[in-house]
């Protein structure tokens, strides 16, 4: 009986792809929201315990309900619109910017073909989102139509298309090496026998360090949150904002570092792979050796915020422009001259 | 479904386009074209050319438009001062806007495909490869010197921009990281012995 329930659920999926790729979609959604919101408390509480304080702690167990608490208040307040401000254009930024940095989650591969859409130039796909995201960023500043939002915008556009440069040539070496632009080719690819020591962050390991800090600046987390310096800008961009439109921003910002996190993860860390490949470790499904991951490099991120000062913009523009860009152009023309000369070295598969 | 989806793109792209001339706001005008940059992007797709379509998000909307909207919404754009001259132009404007129309026209009509063309899209060499692949093979052997001179018109371009618009600026005191990272406490600090009431 259950039998022939279960085939005709999947010749139903077989007979309506559209449908399939619905439930996917929305199930992907659920999962990475709730864990979105629990990388916020953990963002907190890591934060917190560098400091010596307990964080969150009241709503629910350990403050485990925080978030959606937080949630629940942001979405019941009401939402404040400046006279002169572009309404239009004012309610259309968080929106576009939430939209854009959930999209991003359709290509990526959680595991071995987990990924709603699974297209051959996935990493370009992520690429252009994450270019995308600097217009909720300029629209939000603009559209307020005060002085404070519209410098921070300036400034952290001029930042994010900045690093978006020497993140585009890490991702560039990574492509040589994997030799394919598909996401799942590219976890594939660091699939050796060497487990851990296989994958790409050994192998370039000065790009691993760039794309992590570049993931930083892209994100514009601290300490690159120039955006919101509040000692010089009150608090960014979104000053403006109340309520519901703002909760759309703070959840596009946390999405994004979670997509920041996971590309590192795949292009990287090996993506579902296990580290080591002997029993134990191989029996683990791959979905949960990546959310790992994922989390692993979240708690650097969140690390990061509690214990490095602030940068100054001048600096920030520095380290892009005349330390990172330089970088990443020689390994890009080291890595490919190693794979054309020394196509069975440390480079190649 | 590609039928609806062409006509979807098709018609927002149109309508954008529409915008971006008559909008009286010059913000929202780079705002639709970028709505319409994304729907030329969606063509793309449907037309089976991934890479294209990401290409054109990733440098016209990613990095063109923001500069266009960085110049844009600095402009202190005076609209009444815009529409004062706007007969006096007018005939300038369409005499310029039906030469270009009818040279796009002429080329339009006058465009024919090589014979072989229809043959060759039906049937590709390597059916396998995706077409990323298939853009670098023939972008780095048969047009390599087309590739690489457009390469470098870019440069010149670029090489230019910044010539254009660097000052040195003499007597500005400027930060240097290497000298400030160089510096120990031993050649930076002197301690002294400060005689009592007597003073350095």
């Amino acid at each position: 009986m259950s039998d022939g329930w279960a085939s005709a659920i999947s010749d139903f999926f077989i007979a309506y792809p559209l449908v399939l790729a619905l439930v996917k979609s929305v199930l992907l959604a659920v999962a990475l929201l709730i864990y979105v919101a629990y990388v916020i408390l953990a963002d907190r509480k890591i934060w917190a315990a560098v400091q010596l304080r307990r964080g969150p702690n009241v709503v629910g167990p350990w403050g485990l309900l925080q978030s959606f608490a937080d949630f629940l208040k942001f979405a019941l307040k009401e939402p404040v619109i400046p006279d002169v401000a572009n309404k239009g254009v004012f309610l259309f930024a968080p929106f576009i910017m939430a939209t854009l940095s959930i999209a991003a989650w359709a290509v990526i591969p959680v595991a071995d073909g987990w990924a709603v859409g699974d297209i051959n130039v996935g990493i370009l796909y992520i690429f252009a989102l994450s270019s995308l995201g600097v217009y909720g960023v300029i629209m939000g500043g603009w559209a307020s139509n005060s002085k404070y939002p519209f410098l921070s915008a300036l400034r952290s556009a001029a930042q994010m298309v900045s690093y978006e440069v020497s993140i585009g040539f890490v991702i560039i070496t990574v492509l040589l090496c994997a030799g394919s632009l598909n996401l799942t080719d590219i976890v594939n690819a660091q699939d050796t026998s060497y487990g851990m020591a296989g994958w790409y962050w050994l192998r370039l390991f000065p790009m691993f360090v760039i794309f992590f800090v570049s993931a930083l600046a892209e994100t514009n987390r601290p300490p690159f949150d120039l955006v919101e310096a509040e000692s010089e800008l009150v608090a960014g961009f979104m000053i403006e904002y109340s309520a519901t439109p703002y909760v759309l921003f703070m959840l596009a910002e946390y999405v994004a570092i979670v997509t920041m996190c996971a590309l590192l993860t795949i292009l990287f860390f090996g993506g579902w792979l296990p580290p080591i490949k002997i029993a134990p470790f191989t029996y683990v499904p791959g979905v949960i050796w990546f959310t790992l991951k994922v989390s692993f490099f979240f708690f650097f991120f969140a690390m990061v915020k509690a214990f490095v000062p602030r940068y100054r913009y001048d600096q920030l523009m520095r380290l892009g422009w005349k330390v990172f860009l330089p970088i990443s152009l020689a390994m890009v023309v080291i890595v490919a001259a190693v794979l054309q000369f020394w196509p069975a070295g440390p480079a190649g598969s | 479904m590609q039928a609806v989806f062409f006509y979807l793109f098709a018609t927002i792209m149109i309508a954008s386009a529409g915008v971006v001339i008559f909008a009286r706001n010059p913000v929202h005008s780079v705002l639709f074209l970028i709505l319409a940059f994304c729907n030329g992007a969606g063509l793309f797709l449907l037309a089976g050319a991934e890479f294209l379509a990401m290409i054109l998000i990733v440098v016209y909307v990613g990095a063109v438009a923001v500069l266009f909207l960085f110049v844009v919404m600095m402009l202190d754009v005076d609209f009444a001062e815009l529409k004062q001259g706007f007969a006096k132009y007018l005939p300038v404007g369409v005499g310029v806007g039906v030469v270009v129309l009818a040279e796009l026209g002429f080329v339009a009509l006058g465009w024919s495909s090589a014979p072989s063309a229809a043959d060759a899209a039906a049937n590709p060499i390597i059916p396998q490869m995706s077409n990323t692949a298939a853009l670098g093979q023939i972008l780095y052997t048969k047009y390599v010197i087309f590739f690489q001179a457009s390469a470098l018109v870019l440069l010149t371009a670029m090489i230019g921009a910044i010539v254009l618009t660097l000052h040195h600026k003499p007597n500005i005191k400027r930060q240097k990281i290497d000298e400030q990272n160089a510096r120990t406490r031993e050649n930076v600090i002197e301690i002294k012995k400060v005689p009592f009431r007597t003073g350095v």
